[in-house]
């Protein structure tokens, strides 16, 4: 897979559950169709609720991909 | 119709307005409006000058120094920051308690621009009715 380079990155590592949910459905809102958002976060309920929640609203859950210490969410707004 | 929560602030603890901060956000995420009516303790805090310094519940016990300073290293951030960050994201509409507010002397002023407005418990109870979920804090 070829890498995707996301439209904008959220720092959102330290914060706390919602803080980074709400982050990315912020973008998400500001966004335009097609744009790539990729959230990094710490916090274990974001990890769950955050492609939970692209899923529930209809839109595409590129990846969670596990990184040093931290996990980066990766979603394209298709709707 | 967009579906609703609705919020009855009462407690001023800052772990209950922190609880609620937070359930409004999971509602906010989940397409839902959110109504929040802030009466007593609460609405205290939503004071711009002279609220009361905020401490936990009671039943923090002597576990309220640790939390607090945990709190304050890991920079959570405060209920009502939260509250004005989802206030941008979905339609949050805070109410102040019209019976408290006259019985201190609180004028819509003295308060938080996050409190669009001091009504009276029928028409919040009105709005209400139709809540998916009311929750009293």
């Amino acid at each position: 897979m070829a890498e995707i380079k996301p439209t904008k990155v959220i720092d959102a590592r330290g914060s706390f559950c919602p803080g980074p949910l709400m982050e990315m459905i912020k973008a998400y809102k500001q966004g335009k169709i097609g744009d790539v958002i990729s959230v990094y976060s710490s916090d274990s309920g974001t990890k769950k609720d955050a492609p939970e929640w692209i899923k529930k609203s209809g839109n595409e859950l590129i990846g969670v991909f596990d990184r040093n210490g931290y996990f980066e969410i990766m979603m394209r707004k298709t709707k | 119709m967009t579906e609703k929560i609705s919020l009855i602030l009462f407690s001023g603890s800052m772990d209950k307005l922190m609880a609620g901060s937070i359930i409004a956000s999971g509602a906010v995420a989940n397409g839902m409006d959110v109504d929040i009516f802030t009466t007593f303790w609460s609405l205290m805090q939503f004071k711009k000058s002279g609220a009361p310094k905020p401490t936990l519940s009671a039943e923090a016990g002597n576990m309220a120094d640790m939390v607090m300073k945990t709190m304050k290293e890991k920079k959570v951030p405060s209920w009502l920051d939260t509250l004005k960050q989802i206030s941008e994201i979905g339609n949050v509409n805070v109410y102040g308690c019209a019976m408290f507010a006259d019985l201190m002397g609180i004028k819509k002023e003295d308060l938080d621009p996050i409190v669009k407005d001091v009504i009276g418990v029928s028409q919040f109870v009105d709005m209400a009715k139709d809540s998916k979920m009311t929750l009293f804090l």
